[in-house]
Formats: C-alpha cells, sequence, structure tokens
C-alpha cells in the first residue's frame, strides 16, 4: 500500500539514509527499531516532506507522490494538544482545518472518546487532565486525520507504564476497528513486541534494514511470552550489531 | 477583599502623610498643593479638566488602534517571510533609538497642532514594542506543533488562524498591555510641544501661571486614563487568553 523505494538523504557529507527501501501492506502494523539518532526522525520528516530527500520514490496506492503531506495521520512521543481548544476540539482539529463542523463531527468524535475511555471528558482543557488521557485524546485526532495511513512517532515513550499498556491496546484498536495501515517508530521492542506485525530492526549511518521478525501469535500479545521474550533477546541483539 | 484594601490603605496614609508634610511645613501651594487642594480642584474644575482629558484619551485611543493597525500585518509579514525580517528587523530597532520626544517638533511641522501630530506620536511610541513582542510570539511556536499542522496539510493562513495567533496571544497582549502605558507619554509630549487642548496643553497653561494644583490634577487624570486602558487590556486578556490563566486562577482563590 506504502511503498518507499531508495530513499536517501545527506546531511554534510553524512549520509543518513541510503537506499533506503520499505514496503507497508495493507492495514499492517509495522515498527521500526533502531539505536537513537540512527535516522528514523529524518525518515518521517521525508515521508512527510517536512524535509526534502535527495533521491528516491514514493507510493501510495501504486500512485507517486512526492510526500505524505495530507496523505497521514500523525502521531508524536507529545501530545502536542492546543491548550486553548477542548479536548473534543482538538481530536477534531485535522477536520476543523479543513472545514466548519457539523454535528456529526462531534456526534463521531463522542462515540470515539468512549471507546477510549474519555467519555466525560469532551470539554475538559488539556491542561485539567493527566498526561495518559492527552496522549489518547491525541490519538483520537490521529484518527480524524482520516487518512488510511497513520505515522506514530515514539507516542508511548512519554507515559507511564500502566498508562502505557492501556495505551497499547488502543493503538491495536486503531488497526483493527478502523483499519489504519501504521508505521510506528520506538526504541522500547517490548512496545514493537506487543503491537507489531513486523519487526524492522534498523541500523545506523546510513540508516539500513538489518533484519526483520515476524512476531509469532494473535494481538494483543503478552510480552512476557516465553516465545516473545526469545524474540526479544533476538531484537536486542541485533540492534547491538547495527550500532 | 483584603487584596484591596492593603493597597487602599497604603494610599490613603500616603496622602495623609503628604496633607500633614504640606499643613505642618506651611509649604505655599504653588510649590506643592496638598492633596485636599488638588481633590477640590479636581471637583471644582471639572467640565474644564474633563474636557482636556476627552481630548488626550481619544488621541491615545486613535493611536493604540492606527498602531495596531500597522503592527499587526507587518509582524505577520515578517513572520512569513524571513527575508522581510532581515531587512526590517534592523530598521525596526534603529528606529527605536530615536528619542521619540526629539522628532516630536517635527511632527508639529508637518502634521499641525491639531490632534493629528499627537496621534502619530502615540502610535509612534506603541508600535514597536507590540510589532517586536507579537513577532516573538510568532517564532516561540513549538516546533512540534508546527509539525503537526504541516501534516496535516494545513496551509500559512490556516496556521496562523488555528495555531500562531492563539499562540501569540500572550504575547500580543503583554505587548499592548506596555503600549497603552507608553501611549499616554506620546500624546502628552505632543501637546506640550504645540497643541491647542488636551492635557498636555492644560498643564502647560497652568505651570507657566505657577498653578501647580492644575498640573497635579492633570496628572490624576493621566494616571486614571493609563489605569482604564490598562485595566481594559487586562480584561480582554483574562477574556481571550483564559486557557493561559492557571497561575491567576490559583492565585484568586487563595
Amino acid at each position: 500500500m506504502l511503498e518507499i523505494r531508495h530513499f536517501s538523504k545527506d546531511f554534510n557529507g553524512l549520509p543518513v539514509l541510503s537506499n533506503f527501501s520499505l514496503a507497508l501492506p495493507r492495514n499492517s502494523f509495522t515498527v521500526l527499531v533502531g539505536p537513537s539518532g540512527c535516522g528514523k526522525s529524518t525518515l518521517f520528516d521525508l515521508l512527510m516532506g517536512s524535509v526534502s530527500r535527495d533521491g528516491g520514490r514514493l507510493f501510495l496506492f501504486g500512485a507517486e507522490l512526492p510526500d505524505l503531506r495530507g496523505e497521514a495521520g500523525y502521531m508524536a512521543q507529545k501530545d502536542l494538544l492546543l491548550p486553548w481548544l477542548s479536548l473534543i476540539q482538538n481530536a477534531l482539529l485535522p477536520v476543523m482545518v479543513k472545514r466548519k463542523l457539523t454535528s456529526d463531527d462531534y456526534k463521531e468524535a463522542k462515540n470515539l472518546f468512549s471507546s477510549l475511555e474519555l467519555s466525560g471528558f469532551e470539554n475538559h482543557y488539556p491542561r485539567q487532565v493527566s498526561g495518559g488521557m492527552a496522549q489518547r485524546c491525541a490519538l483520537a485526532r490521529t484518527y480524524f486525520f482520516r487518512a488510511p495511513l497513520a505515522l506514530l512517532d515514539e507516542p508511548l515513550s512519554a507515559v507511564d507504564a500502566l498508562t502505557r499498556q492501556s495505551l497499547r491496546t488502543m493503538l491495536l484498536l486503531l488497526q483493527s476497528r478502523f483499519e489504519k495501515t501504521i508505521l510506528m517508530v520506538t526504541h522500547d521492542v517490548d512496545d514493537a513486541l506487543f503491537l507489531a506485525d513486523r519487526i524492522v530492526v534498523l541500523s545506523r549511518s546510513p540508516m539500513m534494514v538489518t533484519q526483520e521478525f515476524i512476531p509469532e501469535g494473535k494481538k494483543p500479545r503478552n510480552p512476557s511470552n516465553t516465545e516473545l521474550l526469545h524474540l526479544k533477546e533476538h531484537i536486542l541483539r541485533s540492534l547491538q550489531e547495527g550500532r | 477583599m483584603t487584596g484591596r484594601l492593603i493597597p487602599a490603605a497604603a494610599t490613603l496614609s500616603f496622602a495623609l502623610c503628604w496633607e500633614a508634610f504640606c499643613r505642618l511645613q506651611e509649604i505655599p501651594h504653588f510649590i506643592l498643593p496638598a492633596p485636599s487642594r488638588i481633590a477640590i480642584l479636581l471637583l471644582t474644575e471639572a467640565p474644564l479638566l474633563l474636557k482636556h482629558a476627552a481630548v488626550t484619551t481619544f488621541e491615545i485611543a486613535l493611536g493604540i488602534v492606527f498602531s495596531l493597525a500597522a503592527a499587526l500585518p507587518l509582524s505577520i509579514a515578517m513572520f512569513f517571510s524571513p527575508l522581510l525580517e532581515r531587512a526590517l528587523s534592523p530598521l525596526l530597532i534603529a528606529s527605536q533609538a530615536i528619542p521619540v520626544f526629539a522628532v516630536a517638533p517635527l511632527l508639529v511641522v508637518w502634521f499641525g497642532y491639531g490632534t493629528g501630530s499627537k496621534v502619530i506620536m502615540a502610535a509612534l511610541i506603541i508600535f514597536f514594542p507590540v510589532t517586536v513582542t507579537l513577532l516573538q510570539g510568532f517564532k516561540s511556536c513549538d516546533p512540534g506543533y508546527q509539525r503537526l499542522f504541516f501534516v496535516m496539510g494545513a496551509d500559512f493562513r490556516k496556521t496562523l488562524r488555528f495555531l500562531y495567533w492563539p499562540w501569540a496571544l500572550p504575547y500580543f497582549f503583554a505587548g499592548l498591555r506596555v503600549a497603552v502605558s507608553v501611549a499616554a507619554i506620546g500624546a502628552v509630549i505632543g501637546e506640550w510641544v504645540g497643541s491647542l487642548e488636551g492635557l498636555g496643553y492644560l498643564m502647560m497653561q497652568a505651570n507657566a501661571r505657577l498653578r501647580v494644583d492644575m498640573v497635579f490634577a492633570c496628572v490624576v487624570l493621566l494616571s486614571c486614563i493609563g489605569l482604564l486602558l490598562w485595566g481594559g487590556v487586562s480584561r480582554l486578556e483574562a477574556r481571550y487568553v483564559r486557557w493561559n490563566q492557571d497561575t491567576k486562577e490559583i492565585q484568586t482563590n487563595k
């Protein structure tokens, strides 16, 4: 569905990406893990078009595109909620930027809020809710990009362990119920084991795919299952080698 | 309640000390008039004072409107185009080095003794702080949010409306609050240099006749105008930047 072909990017003569290719099947959850500074963020920048690439082509549903601007949802480590908007308005922001909101939009958002356990907080402001709730609201906003694709840039890195578990479950909801194709970057192998259909391990400078894993078992998985623990060791080892 | 009581008590005791000092030392009223004398003058000469105060207020208000009309589009343009910012910011800073009081006589020559030169004077003084703080506000926007809007495919106009403008509002109000307090200086100096009405005109006339009590009455009125404008800006801010008022809420609850 999404195809990245031969992306390359130099910064001051230093190759960050060179000949990087990756294909995402429809409704798949792909997780990229790599050592910090390996160029994951640069890849996202290139995909969104906020940084221009030196070479490479991009295809979405078989059609070539310059970048994914306006074509993909986005969620970051920080919730990035606007403090002057209520939670429900924040979730609907991608719609609001395009057109005037209707009562149907609000109805849809309310339904989504109840699946994300945010009911009753629709009219609260971001500063009035916990970090975990804010991040769930950011997840709702990712849905309202109304794009088949979602780019998640370490969305679980800034929350505590308990919230993390519930957010993981909700991310799976985004994939299964709303049929999104998801590309997520993380440095947490447990996140990858819990969420991914495919785990791609990356090396540093230039960023390259060193190994790919397909974790077994239907989701939601239990990351403390022995097979997954073996896989975790394996991934950690290949991360070490990639440094 | 105590929040207002303490400053009121302080003001009152200051006035009482002043009154006592004037009476006990028998200071001539053309050197330092007692507060009671100023208060009585404020009442007896109210029609005259208010007439001139209205002129000055009008000049200040118009100055604020004009400077905002110029500062808003300019700061947005400078934010949109880094080239324009690089071209204009040295000029803006240099223009600030010119003591505006030194230009006041010129303004009177160019725009006459009427309201025009005072309005321009007030506008000139306000223009810089508002433009600069607003530009600073736009530029302080978190890159994470900018990236979010970029991915949404929002153009500059949309991003300005939904992100940059609300983001910069607290900065705008901070600039405006400084601006309204200095606007009075601009208008009054304009009137000192040459005018036929306004509180500044009244002050010059009174000063020449050793009517120091009248000068003080004008000062009191100017302070009132400044406080009213300040309060007005604070009110607007409380209404439009409610989301930024955490600390204030906490303070008033206690």
